[in-house]
C-alpha cells in the first residue's frame, strides 16, 4: 500500500517559545484508520488543522497522495473534515448541507440530490432530506456531518473530536458505527480524540502525542501492551508505577518484594516499574509464585464489573489490582481492608522505565 | 386583573411601562388620528369624519412628490450606509487581527452617538459651506479659483449628513450578526471546495442577512422621519415629508392635513418594520 498522507518535519510555532507541532513526521497508508491521541495541548488538533489546509505550517510539508500541498488553500486539497460541533450550515436543509460541496464540483442539481441520498442511506438517515440541521439530534447531526464529509469522496477523511458532543450511551454507538463506515468507503480516516477508548477501539494504528511531539506511534495492542514511555503509559489505560534497583539480570527490588521483568530495562542506575492493574492477581493462601509482592489491602472499590484493590506495599508504594466478578456468588474472594495480600505479576507483563516516574 | 390584584409587584412592573405607553404612545396616536378627519376652518378646525384630507395627500402632486422624494433619499441614505457599514464590520469581525484595534475601531463608530445629533448635522454645514473646510481645502490646493456652493443645500448634501448621522445603525446590527456566525461554517465551507468569495455568497451573506435587515429597517425609518437635514444642509428641492408635517402644524396652521400625513408616515414605517421583522424571522428559522 502506498502512503496517502505524509507528513515531513511538520512544526507549528505560535510565538517564538510557544510551540503548537515540534517536528513531526508521520506517514499514513491509503485506507487506514489513524488515530492521534493525546491531551488538550498536545497539538493533535493543530496537526489535523494543517493536513486539512486551516493552519499553515512553520517548517516542514504535507504531502497528500505523493503531491506536496503545504501551501495549497483548504478548498483545493482532496481532504475533507468533520468539525468538533459539526458546522453544519443552519440556512441550509440537510440535502443542501451534504450537496453543498457537490455543486461546486460541476454536478448538476438533481445528480447532487441523488449523491446526497445515498450519503444519508449510508449514515442510516435516508429520511432526513429535507429537515433542517436544528430539527435533528446531536447523534443525527453528527451522521450529516460525516455524510457531508464522505460524499465527495476525499482522499481523506480528518475527524476532530467527532465523538466528543455526544452522550455517553451515543457515542458508544457511533464509534461502531464510524469504525463500519470506514470499512465500508475505505477511505483513509485521521481522527483526533482525548479519549483512549475512543482509539483503542476504532483505530488500526494509534499515535500518541505529548507536547508537540509523537510520543509513540503503533497498532493499539502494542501501545497498550509495550508502551514506550511512562507517558503512554499513564495515559492509556492504567499503570502501577513502582520505583526499583536491579538487583540480578532482569530482576528488580520493589517495595514489598522482587519483580522480574522480560523487558530490556535500561543498564544501572534507578529505574520504574510498571504493570497493569488487570494484568495482576492475588495469590491464594498457600499458593506461590516466583513473581511477586507482599502488602496489605488499603481499599477495596467496586466497579460493577469487578474490583479495583489497593494494596499497600510500605514505605509509600502502592499497587492497584483489578479482578473481574464473572459470577454473583463469588463473595469469598472479595479481599477485607486491612488483610495481607500478596500480588503475582508475569515478567512479560512488567514493563521498565529508566529514571524516577512521578505517577 | 385579580391576577394583577394579587401581585402587587408584578402590577408594578408591568403596569408602569403599560401606563407609559398608553399615555404617551396611545392617546397621542389617537388623538393624531381623530385630527385627520377633521376640516380645517381658518383660523381653528371642525370635528368631523371625512376623507379629505387624505384624499389631499395622494391628489395633490405636491405632497405625492415629497413622499416619493423621502422614500428615495431614506432609500439612498440606507443604500450608502450598507455599503459603507458591511465592508468595515466585515473586516472588523474576520480580517482584524487585534482585539483592541477592533474595540477602538468599534467604539469610534459608537462615539459619535454621545454627540448631540443637531451639531453632527450643523458640522457638515461648515464642512460643505461656501465658507467651509472643504472649499478651502480646494482653493488652497488650487483646484478652484473661487469658492463653490454646488456642496451645500441640495439632496447629495442631504444623504451625505443623513448618512453620516445614521450609520451607527448599519454597522452595529451587521456587526452582531457576523460576530455570531461561527467561524467553523466558513472553514466547513472552504474545506468542501468553496473559494472565499463563494464562501461569502453561500455562508457569510445569507447568516448576516438578519443583521442587515435590521441596520435597513433603522437606518431607513430614521432618515424617513428625519427633519433637521433638510434644515440645515436641503435645498429648496429638499422639502422631506416630517418638515412638511411641521410646517403644517406651525405656519401653515392645518393640523388635520398634518395628521394625515403623520398617520400615512406611520403606516409606511410600520409596513417596513413588520416587513423586516419577517425577512429577519426567515433567514433565523435554521436556527443557529
Amino acid at each position: 500500500m502506498a502512503a496517502i498522507i505524509q507528513l515531513r518535519g511538520l512544526s507549528k510555532h505560535y510565538a517564538k517559545h510557544i510551540i503548537g507541532v515540534d517536528d513531526v513526521s508521520l506517514s499514513v497508508e491509503d485506507g487506514e484508520f489513524v488515530t492521534l491521541l493525546g491531551p488538550s495541548g498536545c497539538g493533535k488538533s493543530t496537526l489535523l488543522r494543517m493536513i486539512g489546509g486551516f493552519e499553515q505550517p512553520t517548517h516542514g510539508s504535507v504531502h497528500l497522495a505523493g503531491r506536496d500541498v503545504t501551501w495549497e488553500p483548504p478548498y483545493r486539497r482532496e481532504v475533507n473534515m468533520v468539525f468538533q460541533d459539526y458546522a453544519l450550515f443552519p440556512h441550509m436543509t440537510v440535502g443542501q448541507n451534504i450537496a453543498y460541496g457537490l455543486k461546486m464540483a460541476g454536478m448538476d442539481r438533481a445528480a447532487a440530490r441523488a449523491k446526497a441520498a445515498e450519503a444519508l442511506d449510508l449514515v442510516g438517515l435516508p429520511d432526513k432530506i429535507d429537515q433542517r440541521p436544528h430539527q435533528l439530534s446531536g447523534g443525527q447531526r453528527q451522521r450529516i456531518a460525516l455524510a457531508r464529509a464522505i460524499v465527495r469522496r476525499p482522499k481523506v477523511l480528518l475527524l476532530d473530536e467527532p465523538l466528543s458532543a455526544l452522550d455517553a450511551r451515543m457515542r458508544d454507538q457511533m464509534r461502531i458505527e464510524l469504525k463500519h463506515l470506514h470499512e465500508k468507503v475505505g477511505i483513509t480516516f485521521i481522527m483526533v480524540t482525548h479519549d483512549q477508548e475512543e482509539a483503542l477501539t476504532m483505530s488500526d494504528r494509534i499515535v500518541v502525542m505529548e507536547r508537540g511531539r509523537v510520543a509513540q506511534d503503533g497498532r493499539p495492542q502494542d501501545i497498550y501492551d509495550h508502551p514506550a514511555s511512562p507517558y503512554v503509559a499513564n495515559f492509556i489505560g492504567t499503570t502501577n508505577f513502582l520505583p526499583a534497583t536491579p538487583a540480578a539480570a532482569g530482576r528488580f527490588r520493589v517495595a514489598g518484594g522482587e519483580l522480574g521483568s522480560d523487558a530490556a530495562g535500561p543498564a544501572g542506575g534507578a529505574v520504574t516499574l510498571g504493570f497493569r492493574p488487570e494484568k495482576a492477581r492475588f495469590l491464594a493462601p498457600g499458593e506461590t509464585a516466583p513473581n511477586m509482592v507482599e502488602g496489605r489491602v488499603a481499599e477495596v472499590i467496586y466497579y460493577g464489573l469487578g474490583l479495583r484493590t489497593a494494596v499497600d506495599l510500605g514505605g509509600g508504594a502502592s499497587v492497584f489490582v483489578d479482578c473481574l466478578l464473572p459470577d454473583t456468588l463469588v463473595r469469598s474472594a472479595i479481599p477485607q481492608p486491612g488483610t495481607p495480600a500478596r500480588v503475582a505479576v508475569e515478567p512479560h507483563n512488567v514493563f521498565v522505565f529508566a529514571g524516577q516516574v512521578q505517577p | 386583573m385579580t391576577a394583577l390584584r394579587r401581585n402587587l409587584s408584578g402590577a408594578l412592573v408591568l403596569g408602569i411601562p403599560l401606563a407609559w405607553i398608553v399615555l404617551f404612545m396611545l392617546v397621542p396616536y389617537g388623538i393624531i388620528a381623530t385630527y385627520s378627519f377633521w376640516i380645517k376652518a381658518y383660523p381653528t378646525f371642525k370635528p368631523a369624519f371625512q376623507f379629505g384630507n387624505y384624499v389631499t395627500l395622494f391628489t395633490d402632486p405636491q405632497y405625492v412628490q415629497v413622499l416619493l422624494r423621502t422614500l428615495k433619499i431614506s432609500a439612498l441614505v440606507s443604500a450608502a450606509s450598507l455599503a459603507l457599514a458591511y465592508p468595515f464590520a466585515y473586516w472588523l469581525v474576520f480580517r482584524c487581527r487585534w482585539q483592541g484595534v477592533r474595540t477602538w475601531l468599534y467604539m469610534a463608530v459608537i462615539a459619535p452617538l454621545w454627540v448631540s445629533y443637531l451639531l453632527r448635522a450643523y458640522i457638515w454645514k461648515t464642512i460643505l459651506g461656501t465658507e467651509g473646510i472643504l472649499n478651502s481645502f480646494l482653493m488652497w490646493a488650487g483646484l478652484t479659483d473661487a469658492p463653490t456652493d454646488i456642496f451645500l443645500y441640495n439632496q447629495f448634501a442631504m444623504i451625505l449628513t443623513l448618512t453620516y448621522i445614521f450609520i451607527p445603525f448599519m454597522v452595529m446590527p451587521i456587526y452582531t450578526a457576523l460576530e455570531r456566525i461561527p467561524p467553523n461554517l466558513t472553514e466547513a465551507s472552504a474545506d468542501l471546495g468553496m473559494t472565499p468569495w463563494q464562501t461569502f455568497l453561500k455562508v457569510t451573506l445569507p447568516l448576516s442577512m438578519p443583521g442587515i435587515a435590521a441596520g435597513f429597517t433603522l437606518t431607513f425609518c430614521l432618515s424617513f422621519g428625519d427633519f433637521i437635514a433638510p434644515f440645515l444642509v436641503g435645498g429648496p428641492d429638499g422639502n422631506l415629508i416630517a418638515s412638511v408635517i411641521q410646517t403644517q402644524f406651525g405656519s401653515a396652521l392645518n393640523w388635520p392635513l398634518g395628521s394625515a400625513l403623520s398617520i400615512v408616515m406611520l403606516v409606511i414605517v410600520l409596513s417596513i418594520v413588520s416587513l423586516s421583522d419577517r425577512l429577519e424571522r426567515n433567514s433565523t428559522a435554521g436556527g443557529a
